[in-house]
């Protein structure tokens, strides 16, 4: 998975939401409320950027923690959920 | 597929446009209240702009385009942009009627996200009979052309005693049109369905078919095809949590301008439901009587009110409530705790007893037929 470059289903909106005050995901007559890390993480899938990469980045953005394992974990999910793709 | 967003704000997060009632299609089983007859003084496309700004503002993001048929607007593209412009996810529901590949093409330019065509049956015959006018092939062509465009698409089947039948192929023509979401919703009996009753209502025999069904192909189809099988209440013991509670997070806006907690709500005796001519959206959510008046849990009566339960389902359906009960603010009467439930039951076995022998025609949803039975409000299971 680490040199995959996953992307947002075409599915899914992803945006920031002033009232909720976190990212979220919308879809037909539907939307999920992202936590922080998860809107983080998903900020950067963007289909041109590698899983290594964007570990690294946010390692580089929230310095001091090994993240990789929390972002397997939740990339993995993420696709379980259909939101994403690889 | 509702959301599954609780709550964060209390502020809304859906807002259900219900621009018109005109409707070219007469389904027997229209959720649009039996009044649509007078409601001819439509909000003009300057107070729907007003109305989604406002909204908006106070945190909603999802936005139903709905009726009647939405498509008989000639303002829609207009109201789709500036949706799009402020940020909603739009999603068109319609019956199809009323568009042809272009215009799909066009409300794409426009912003819309998603378009959610409705089906009366799997063929010709059954759709164009329920629908009252011919729309089958036209239907499909359209399917065809939100999946061209790369729309998401969700079709929804309202199913009862004359199609749940089919659900087999109705299932497979979904396939066939490469839904990305099927919504199989059974009947609700307000308004026209409840007219209908006696020739709506499935057996349990059939409900526990179709659901087998469904379930099957749910788990067929996982990864390709979602499909949401919302299960006739009139046989469970618990009811649905009728919109996730009462001014929680949906705002319906009917045709005329009353903002209304669910859709169905106008049915509701002595509530005065406040019109967005006169008030703000953030008025009427937070300080209107209406929005007020079934919110939390404060104004439940036994047995809901000391039920471990009523966080889980608000106590039901106020209207059901309400049609059921002659007390809105009752137990919706689905629950095996209420004690109008064994009446309920009593009633829906007599029906499941009587309506295959029943051969008055079905009432249609139009017009004339609205002038006529709106006079009769007072309609009980028992007075069928
Ligand atoms: S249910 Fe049928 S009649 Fe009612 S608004 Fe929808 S398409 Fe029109
Ligand atoms: S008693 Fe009321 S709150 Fe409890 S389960 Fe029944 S409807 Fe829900």
């Amino acid at each position: 998975m680490i040199n995959q470059m996953p992307s947002l289903s075409s599915m899914y909106r992803f945006q920031w939401e002033e009232a909720q005050s976190s990212y979220v995901l919308l879809y037909p007559e539907g939307m999920v409320k992202l936590s922080r890390t998860a809107g983080e993480i998903l900020k950067r899938v963007t289909g041109k950027t590698t899983v290594k990469q964007l570990v690294s980045d946010l390692e580089t953005e929230f310095p001091g923690s090994d993240l990789e394992p929390d972002v397997l974990n939740f990339l993995t999910e993420a696709k379980k959920n259909g939101w994403i793709s690889f | 597929m509702a959301g599954s967003l609780s709550s964060i704000s209390g502020k809304p997060l859906w807002l259900l446009a219900e621009l018109t009632y005109k409707c070219p299609l007469q389904c027997p089983y229209c959720s649009n209240p039996l009044e649509i007859s007078k409601y001819s003084n439509e909000l003009t496309t300057d107070d729907w702009f007003r109305v989604l700004r406002e909204a908006r503002a106070l945190g909603a993001m999802q936005l139903g385009l709905s009726g009647g048929e939405p498509l008989v607007r000639k303002d829609l593209e207009e109201i789709i942009a500036e949706a799009h412009r402020l940020g909603y996810y739009s999603n068109l529901i319609t019956s199809g009627v009323g568009m042809d590949a272009d215009r799909v093409a066009k409300f794409k330019t426009s912003g819309l996200d998603h378009i959610q065509i409705s089906f009366q049956a799997s063929d010709k015959e059954l759709n164009d009979f329920l629908g009252g006018t011919s729309s089958f092939a036209h239907k499909l062509e359209m399917a065809r052309a939100v999946k061209d465009q790369g729309y998401p698409m969700v079709l929804n089947i309202v199913l009862h005693q004359k199609n749940i039948e089919q659900l087999e192929d109705i299932i497979k023509m979904c396939v066939e049109l490469k839904a990305d979401f099927v919504e199989l919703a059974s009947t609700q009996y307000y308004g026209w369905s409840r007219l209908n009753i006696d020739y709506l209502l499935p057996t349990r025999e059939q409900v526990t078919k179709a659901e087998s069904i469904a379930k099957r192909y749910q788990t067929d189809l996982e990864g390709k095809m979602k499909i949401l099988y919302v299960v006739p209440d009139y046989y469970e013991k618990r009811p649905k949590a009728c919109m996730n509670g009462w001014g929680s997070i949906f705002l319906t806006i009917a045709p005329d301008g009353r903002a209304l907690p669910c859709h169905a709500a106008a049915t509701l005796p002595d509530i005065e439901f406040p019109n967005v001519r006169d008030n703000s959206i953030e008025s009427i959510w937070d300080d209107s009587n209406a929005f007020n008046k079934f919110r939390g849990f404060a104004w439940m009566e036994e047995p809901c009110r000391s039920c471990p339960e009523k966080e889980k389902d608000f106590g039901g359906c106020r209207c059901q409530a309400y049609m059921m009960t002659g007390n809105a603010a009752a137990a919706d009467p689905v629950c095996d705790k209420s004690p109008h439930h064994a009446e309920l039951q009593a009633e829906v076995a007599l029906i499941e007893k009587t309506s295959a022998n029943k051969n008055e025609p079905l009432i249609f949803r139009t017009m004339k037929n609205s002038k006529k039975y709106q006079i009769d409000k007072k309609l009980n299971l028992s007075q069928n």
